[in-house]
């Protein structure tokens, strides 16, 4: 599903990140594991194209990102890559309904308010279409924020630290979450995290060492 | 869902903040709006009650005194110029018509005007009622006269002298010669429509006692021809020649003063126009502040949705698209401002035109357009996106993941 190859990143000429090869099926599902500083949101930054590594290719579902002029890549990642950012950052002055909408529009996709109410019916949150972010409970704006990730049906679904701060059981109901709907859409899923708790629910572990 | 929907979401979501900005911009572009309105419709009413008068001669004194109280009826006249004299410049070959003016007495306020039939054909007047004047002391209503103060037909009337309205102790009534309502005129929209037209020998007639003439009616054939007095006299020119001859004629051979309604015009809005000057500057030193305050409040936005923004190019949104929300949020406030400006500036001219219209004073409108307001609009919207772009620059280059990994 995606390809990276000798994919490197520096901060100031610091290298943060190395990866020498990575390859990934269509639909499967992987954790990222590493100590805190081992890159693991540079990572996640890097597959979502939303930051150009210092060296390396990329490739996702055929496409390769490096390659891309800046505004495919803006149209690519709307239409292909989902993201449940750890802070979540629903857009505050717009109702759930609207912020799903806006994750439409800005794909350049049809604004479909079915498809939204069928993925916040998934997620159980459908009674809070109207409702502004304040006025949810985390576990709630992080539904919604799953829903917004996958509303596109993407084909690439990341997630950062989707459970730290979580006790076990809604650590477990937001992994679960993502889970289903990553499986739902046909998905690949990367999750990045060094939450301890889930290295056990998932096979595919990608590990990242701490850069000296 | 679309930019619209973001902005004004984020605008709601700063509603006072929004509400000041509005308010700032709508002040500044009222402002212009009242005087550009205000301006332009005096401007043009001027002009009109002035139309087809190329000069006016009085007695001796200031020329624009005299255009003001001749044409405009707005001041009291220089004082009197003798019937011979005038008889003879009406002979001169520069002089194409001549429209004689006695002005001496008001009633509650509104000018008392002696003329001959000259004066009504030259602003086109039709009879909503009755006649015009055959005899002295019958008067023709303007139609604002006869809508205000309720005279109507055959209805009888004393004059006060002067230009008080008669209701001041000391004022001179002259009460054993009333007026006789003859004629109402239809509206003009000019200088007519607030003064009772009568004849000439009216304005003798009142004055009849002084002279112990009991027969008022056969006033012009008894009165002799020395004691006859106007009071200014409108002349229309009868080529573009006599521009250059007539003036100095009159002012020079004889007592009488020459005054060009073109001229005096134009210096009179000269002097207005450094109060609207002042004003005018006013007023986009309100707009000015209010773009200030737009961009203080956008360039604070873009602070607080840093994360937003950065968020929205991760959903696709290019670059190029979060400058157009912040270029588009500016330009609606903007928008809203000149909207409400215009709104506000439209109301505030008609109340004026309502206090002025008491006043007795020149009627202002607030229900007409001038094409200058387009301009209004652009400038608002130039001054919301400017106040947008550096906002709109700094959204352009978002860093998404610095951003997002800070956060």
């Amino acid at each position: 599903m995606f390809d990276l190859r000798n994919v490197r990143h520096a901060y100031d000429g610091a290298e943060v990140l190395k990866v020498a090869s990575w390859q990934v099926e269509q639909g499967s599902q992987w954790l990222v594991l590493g100590p805190s500083g081992s890159g693991k949101t540079t990572l996640l930054h890097i597959l979502a194209g939303i930051l150009k590594p210092t060296a390396g290719s990329i490739s996702i579902a055929g496409e390769g990102l490096t390659a891309l002029e800046p505004a495919e890549l803006d149209r690519f990642r709307g239409r292909n890559i989902g993201i449940v950012l750890q802070r979540l950052h629903l857009v505050p002055s717009l109702t759930v309904m609207n912020n799903l909408l806006l994750a439409q529009y800005l794909a350049g996709l049809a604004q479909d308010r079915a498809r939204v109410r069928e993925v916040l019916t998934s997620l159980g949150v459908s009674d809070k279409a109207d409702a502004y972010p304040h006025e949810l409970s985390f576990g709630q704006a992080q539904r919604v924020a799953v829903a917004r990730a996958v509303v596109n049906r993407p084909k690439l679904l990341l997630a950062d630290e989707p459970t730290s701060n979580l006790d076990d059981v809604r650590c477990a109901q937001a992994y679960g979450l993502l889970e289903s709907q990553a499986r739902a859409c046909g998905a690949t899923l990367v999750v990045a995290t060094h939450d301890q708790r889930i290295k056990a629910r998932m096979s595919n572990h990608y590990e990242l060492k701490e850069q000296p | 869902m679309n930019l619209a929907t973001v902005s004004l979401a984020y605008l709601r979501a700063r509603a006072l903040n929004t509400t000041l900005n509005v308010l700032l911009l709508a002040l500044g572009i009222a402002t212009i709006t009242l005087l550009l309105l205000a301006t332009s419709q005096l401007e043009e009413r001027m002009q009109r009650d002035a139309r087809g008068i190329d000069l006016v001669v009085g007695a001796k004194g200031s020329p624009m005194q005299i255009i003001l109280s001749s044409i405009y009826q707005l001041d009291v006249p220089t004082g009197n110029v003798s019937w011979k004299q005038a008889q003879e410049l009406a002979r001169h070959r520069a002089v194409k018509k001549m429209i004689p003016l006695a002005l001496a007495d008001n009633y509650r306020g509104f000018r008392i005007v002696g003329t001959n039939h000259d004066y009504a054909e030259h602003y086109g007047v039709r009879l909503a009622q009755g006649r015009l004047w055959q005899a002295p002391l019958e008067a023709v209503l303007g139609a604002e006269i006869a809508a205000r103060t309720g005279l109507a037909m055959d209805a009888t009337f004393i004059g006060a002298h002067g230009m008080g309205a008669g209701e001041r102790e000391g004022d001179v009534m002259h009460e054993t010669h009333s007026y006789r309502v003859v004629g109402v005129l239809a509206p003009t929209g000019t200088v007519v429509d607030r003064v009772v037209l009568t004849d000439v020998a009216s304005v003798w007639a009142v004055h009849a006692d002084q002279y112990d003439i009991k027969d008022v009616a056969r006033i012009a054939e008894l009165l002799p021809d020395d004691e006859k007095e106007l009071t200014a006299l409108l002349i229309q020119y009868s080529s573009p020649l006599a521009a250059a001859i007539l003036p100095r004629y009159v002012n020079q051979n004889s007592e009488m003063q020459a005054a060009s309604p073109a001229y005096e015009t134009a210096r009179l809005f000269s002097i207005i126009g450094v109060g609207i000057d002042v004003l005018r500057g006013f007023a986009l030193v309100l707009i000015l502040a209010a773009g200030l305050s737009v961009f203080i409040a956008l360039y604070n936005a873009l602070l607080e949705r840093r994360y937003d923004l950065a968020v929205m190019r991760t959903l696709g949104a290019s670059p190029a698209r979060l400058m157009t929300l912040m270029l588009f949020e500016g330009a609606l406030l903007a928008g809203i401002g000149a909207a409400l400006g215009l709104a506000l500036g439209h109301v505030l001219t008609e109340l004026l035109g309502v206090a002025f219209k008491a006043a007795k004073q020149v009627a202002v409108t607030g229900w007409a357009w001038v094409p200058e307001e387009l301009w209004l609009i652009g400038l608002a919207l130039a001054v919301g996106i400017f106040a947008a772009l550096l906002p709109a620059w700094r959204a352009y280059r978002t860093d998404i993941a610095g951003t997002l990994a800070r956060g």
